[in-house]
């Protein structure tokens, strides 16, 4: 019986997982590798690869660095009120909540070019909405708690003894942040990023709300996808898919090993 | 270092932890911080590591106000109760954190974790992790890096708390010996009385946030000045009506006086066992026996009055039901206004006379 249930697991993840993958393998090598380069390394789509890749690096670095900050205050933080950590708690998890679309609207609605502020920058020359910041914003909203939600645990477990001790032996915050917090946090900091950048790669409801998809300026590869199946050219958009199902692979096993790593650092 | 504490008072939320806590500490003392749980003595010892900052009041090192001197720079060593050591360093690295945090030669600091690992009894376990030792390894690993950087006041917040009890005393001495040997002014938490004991120079009681008595271990088992610090040590029974045991008839003449009557005041037996006092004996009736591994504790029931004395495995042993004479050599007498150890009056006896 207990087999046959295994073998139903192993099918169905099968269905939803393998063949996919697989489908998108045989669409991308249709026209054979010369289609699967053609789809590849054509213009919209290298243009789009890179913007993916900006905003992937950009709002990881961004996120990481203050969602650090920001955990590390939420658990340690004496001097912050309590009823302030756990307002700010509740932010934290609000991406998780609302629709990425819905994030990508706030974003129009707030800076866009009929807004005051979005006039504003737009006049200073700098665009929000359907240009890169606006992207880059929707996708830190969206992104924002990650991070946070994998240190956070981490800190609270670990508890203060062992900073406090670091900081009766003479050592000042920072000192006590790299030499004492951070080597029990960097594995869970690794995970977040991880976590993060997958997210980047895959975004689209929020990007595409506040890009508009314009070719060449605002498209990612995700909404190139998107557009390319519904103009049915569909050898760029399974090339352009399989880098990213690849990535995304790529990206498990990094984590798997990260794991490996983070246990046998435990008890070695 | 000569620590003084003036008027000190801590409130965590609504709870009044310290209140109104003075004392001073001469320079190379080691004292002992002995109370129930959450007496306030953790509290009291986190104000003066610069941990916790008080209400109200003055902590002075040598003289000096430090109230505004963050941890780092007040030059204490602090040992946690859970040890709190660095997990992802190795032994020698935790003991050196504090000298590299001060930047010393690397020779130097080399030299002084030698002499520590040396002096703690750690060789060979240098390039251990934590999770690597045992509890009592782990706990001189502790000390070890609270007195790398040469501190000037040691604390230690229930040392042995997390320890078992055999360890526990070897510990116990050698802590003892490791102070005095350097010489350092300690100040250690606990709520085990036989360690305060054994190992202060002085007690401090700590109840309810006040301190309730400093003394030697010796002053404060005499003369206990509150009837908490009588009945925290040792396992004391308090008798309402003191007047109806033979010897303290003239109890009666304070109405609503209390004692407190500690095993060690009782003595128990036949009528060989007391050649000289036995006018000053009365019947009793053991009521119950326990083994304690090094004695025996015995209830005595005198009258309406059920007192506990204890044993020794050398003596006969007694049995439930066994009919007794009771000696009561002392009492700690209290009501509202007072408190004052009286004698049995009739230990004087008829024969005796003063001079």
């Amino acid at each position: 019986m207990r087999r046959l249930w295994i073998g139903l697991t192993y099918i169905v993840f099968g269905l939803l997982l393998i063949v996919p993958v697989v489908r998108i393998a045989a669409g991308a090598w249709e026209e054979g590798w010369r289609g699967f380069a053609a789809g590849l390394t054509g213009p919209e789509a290298l243009h789009a690869l890179m913007m993916t890749g900006i905003i992937a690096v950009v709002v990881t670095l961004i996120n990481t660095l203050f969602g650090v900050m920001l955990a590390v205050y939420l658990v340690r933080a004496k001097w912050l009120r309590p009823q302030l950590k756990r307002l700010l708690n509740s932010i934290v998890d609000l991406p998780f909540a609302v629709s990425p679309i819905i994030g990508g609207l706030m974003i129009v609605l707030l800076l866009g070019p009929e807004t005051t502020l979005g006039a504003l920058l737009g006049r200073m020359g700098v665009d929000i909405v359907y240009a890169l910041p606006g992207m880059l914003i929707a996708t830190l909203f969206v992104t924002f708690p990650l991070v946070i939600r994998e240190v956070m645990p981490v800190l609270q477990e670990i508890g203060t003894q062992q900073e406090e001790a670091a900081h009766m032996l003479g050592a000042y915050p920072w000192t006590t942040f790299w030499r004492v917090t951070w080597p029990s946090i960097r594995w869970s900091v690794v995970y977040g990023v991880v976590l993060t950048v997958s997210r980047c790669l895959g975004e689209f409801g929020a990007v595409l709300v506040v890009s508009g998809n314009i070719l060449f300026k605002t498209q990612t590869a995700t909404t190139l996808v998107y557009q390319d199946v519904e103009n049915f050219n569909l050898t760029e958009a399974n090339s352009v898919a399989l880098v990213l199902a690849a990535a995304s692979i790529g990206l498990l096993l990094f984590m798997e090993w990260a794991k490996s790593r983070n246990s046998a650092g435990r008890h070695g | 270092m000569h620590v003084e504490v003036r008027g000190l008072n801590k409130k965590f939320g609504e709870f009044q932890a310290v209140t109104d806590v003075h004392f001073t500490i001469e320079k190379g003392q080691l004292i002992g911080l002995l109370g129930p749980s959450g007496g306030g003595k953790t509290s009291i010892l986190r104000m003066l590591a610069g941990l916790e900052q008080p209400d109200s009041g003055d902590i002075l090192f040598h003289g000096q106000r430090v109230n505004d001197l963050p941890p780092q720079e007040r030059g204490i060593g602090f040992v946690f109760q859970n040890y709190a050591l660095f997990k992802h360093m190795t032994v020698a690295e935790n003991i050196a954190f504090g000298l590299q945090v001060k930047k010393w030669p690397k020779a130097k600091i080399k030299a002084r974790v030698d002499e520590l690992v040396e002096l703690t009894g750690l060789a060979g376990f240098e390039k251990r992790y934590p999770h690597q030792l045992s509890g009592g390894q782990r706990q001189r690993v502790a000390f070890a890096r609270a007195l790398a950087p040469e501190p000037q006041l040691l604390l230690l917040d229930e040392p042995f708390a997390a320890i078992d009890a055999k360890i526990r005393h070897e510990l116990r001495s050698w802590l003892r010996e490791m102070i005095d040997r350097l010489g350092i002014t300690s100040i250690f938490v606990t709520h085990d009385q036989d360690e305060a004991i054994e190992v202060a120079d002085e007690i401090m009681i700590i109840n309810k946030g006040r301190l309730e008595q400093k003394g030697t271990p010796w002053e404060i088992y005499k003369d206990p000045k509150t009837p908490f610090v009588a009945s925290f040590i040792g396992e004391s029974t308090v008798i309402e009506n003191i007047a109806s045991l033979r010897g303290f008839e003239d109890v009666s003449a304070w109405p609503g006086t209390r004692a407190l009557i500690r095993p060690e005041y009782i003595e128990v037996g036949f009528k060989e066992d007391f050649t000289q006092l036995l006018s000053a004996t009365e019947k009793g009736r053991v009521s119950h026996v326990h083994f304690r591994g090094s004695e025996w504790l015995v209830e005595v029931e005198v009258g309406e009055n059920k007192l506990v004395t204890y044993r020794s495995l050398e003596k006969d042993v007694l049995r439930e039901g066994d009919e007794v004479l009771v000696l009561v050599h002392r009492a700690y007498l209290f009501n509202d206004n007072d408190s004052w150890v009286m004698e049995n009056k009739l230990k004087a006896g008829p024969i005796a006379f003063e001079i």
